[in-house]
């Protein structure tokens, strides 16, 4: 009676055990790396082998993010740059979904307005950061303008490409059934190209972080981009690598959030199909 | 149809004449085209515009060439050693999400403001994207190649050579495509944060610091024609060299 249960935990034990005991062995494989780095570093700079001036020990660039962290600074920068952020790119992505979906419905648009928005995407997003400079100053404005555009080539390429790509036999069954015009858009072409919106939501994401970063080193007094200029005209090395560590690490769960997402979103389409 | 496309083109040059002629605008902000004209045709007698245009392509190109050979070399020892992968993906996966101008600062306390900082930032855009795009391509190469290259009794060499870099070269020539749009940004944001030598970022930034705006949008202009022909030479590459997969 009770030898049987706990035969069928032995027995499964194993396995869960070895998967364990892979999962851990990854872990450790992958803390090798930074490990000897960081030891590497430590001697390093300990025995004055590296000048201070070229790389700062380990501890004075931790203790450097303890004191942004405990001044409020950092708290402070990230919180304007992730505002801008979200600013500058819900107004680009939202643009970019509407003129998707006005050159992916309508022809005459897009003959229209592509060959001009294709000429104006040539240059990149951080090209513009001079000409807006005289444009519009280095306020806010700017730092939105062009994070915004950095949002608005991938959402609007892939949000047009989605529409196009709705498979003909999809539009058929809207046929039969009848649907208006507004209904064929609601029901059939918007969640059909929700993969391909999402890939652009995506890319968009990335190429407006990378615009953030770069408006901020070029032309502005705050944000974490500004921490990393203000770190090297100070020749405050540690600054400069902690700034970067929390950009890095914001990015990484960006990154991860938005893996998880479409995860999701493709778990829903093969259930779908 | 493409009559279409020309009308708001035209449209937005017409306002723009109408609007500088006319003094609705400030010609500081919004020079007549005849005045950016101008300035194209000055900067190109004086050569200036010719030495600019060389040394921003050379220093990409440069920065571009020892970015994806490097790229292509990692990329092939992730793909195929599996300690390797194991070892060094997860640091890799964590330092690429540092956006890249977020490495400007250090690399200039490191290396100088001059051409060697240039183009190491530029090789370091152009690594990511190659390491990320070869290492794909030789994990995606099939099991029944692996048997095949047994069965044949290849060497490591041949393995190599016969299997595995043909099998990567569509990701792997993807990749050297993202590299080189990455290296064109690089390209533009080194010479904007370090403006010491010439370039079309020097020239656009020098423009600005004299509010010469016609010299800035002059420079705008050539960077979209040198990211369009840098694009355009790299899909055409691209679909040359994969001709001989069956479509």
């Amino acid at each position: 009676m009770i030898s049987t249960p706990s035969a069928a935990i032995a027995g499964r034990r194993p396995g869960a055990a070895t998967a364990a005991a892979r999962h851990l062995g990854r872990v450790a494989a992958a803390l090798v790396v930074p490990l000897v780095l960081l030891l590497l570093w430590t001697l390093g700079t300990r025995h004055g082998a590296v000048s201070r001036l070229v790389l700062p020990a380990p501890e004075t660039v931790w203790n450097a993010l303890l004191d942004m962290a405990g001044s409020g600074d950092l708290l402070e920068n990230t919180r304007i740059s992730l505002l801008r952020f979200v600013l500058g790119f819900s107004a680009g992505a939202v643009l970019g979904f509407a003129l998707g979906v006005l050159m992916g419905l309508s022809r005459a648009a897009e003959d229209a307005i592509k060959p001009l928005f294709t000429a104006l995407a040539q240059v990149p997003a951080i090209g513009w950061i001079p000409l807006l400079m005289l444009l519009v100053g280095i306020d806010e404005a700017l730092k939105i303008i062009i994070i915004a555009r950095a949002a608005l080539v991938p959402v609007t390429l892939n949000t047009l490409a989605g529409i196009r790509n709705v498979p003909a036999g999809f539009l058929e069954v809207g046929r039969v059934f009848r649907f208006s015009h507004a209904q064929v858009l609601r029901r059939i072409v918007l969640p059909a190209a929700v993969p391909p919106i999402f890939t652009g939501i995506r890319y968009g994401l990335t190429h407006a972080w990378l615009a953030l970063v770069a408006v901020e080193l070029l032309a502005s007094s705050e944000g974490l981009g500004y921490q990393l200029v203000w770190g090297r005209q100070m020749f405050q090395l540690d600054v400069v690598l902690a700034a970067m560590a929390v950009i890095g690490s914001i990015g990484f769960i960006m990154d991860q959030g938005l893996a998880l997402v479409e995860h999701r979103l493709q778990r829903w389409r093969s259930a779908g199909t | 149809m493409t009559m279409r496309g020309i009308v708001l083109p035209a449209l937005l040059l017409l306002g723009w004449e109408v609007a500088s002629r006319s003094g609705a605008a400030d010609p500081r902000i919004l020079p007549p085209l005849e005045a950016v004209a101008r300035t194209a045709a000055s900067q190109f007698r004086d050569g200036l515009l010719i030495a600019d245009l060389a040394a921003s392509i050379g220093r990409d190109l440069a920065g571009f060439a020892i970015g994806a050979s490097l790229g292509i070399v990692v990329g092939i020892l992730l793909g195929l050693s599996r300690a390797a992968d194991l070892l060094l993906r997860p640091s890799f996966d964590w330092v690429k999400q540092i956006a890249i101008f977020a490495w400007i600062p250090l690399i200039s306390m490191w290396f100088g403001i001059g051409e060697l900082s240039k183009i190491v930032f530029i090789a370091l855009a152009a690594f990511t994207p190659v390491v990320l795009n070869v290492c794909e391509g030789v994990c995606g190469a099939s099991h029944q190649l692996w048997e095949v290259g047994r069965v044949l009794t290849f060497t490591r060499w041949q393995f190599l050579r016969r299997l595995f870099i043909p099998a990567a070269s569509p990701s792997m020539l993807t990749g050297i495509h993202l590299a080189l749009i990455y290296a064109w940004l690089a390209t533009v944001g080194a010479e904007y944060f370090m403006t010491a030598g010439p370039g079309i970022g020097g020239l656009i930034i020098e423009g600005r610091d004299r509010f010469d705006m016609s010299q800035v949008m002059l420079g705008v202009v050539l960077l979209g024609l040198v990211g369009y022909a840098l694009n355009h030479a790299a899909g055409a590459l691209e679909h040359r060299l994969l001709r001989w997969r069956p479509a």
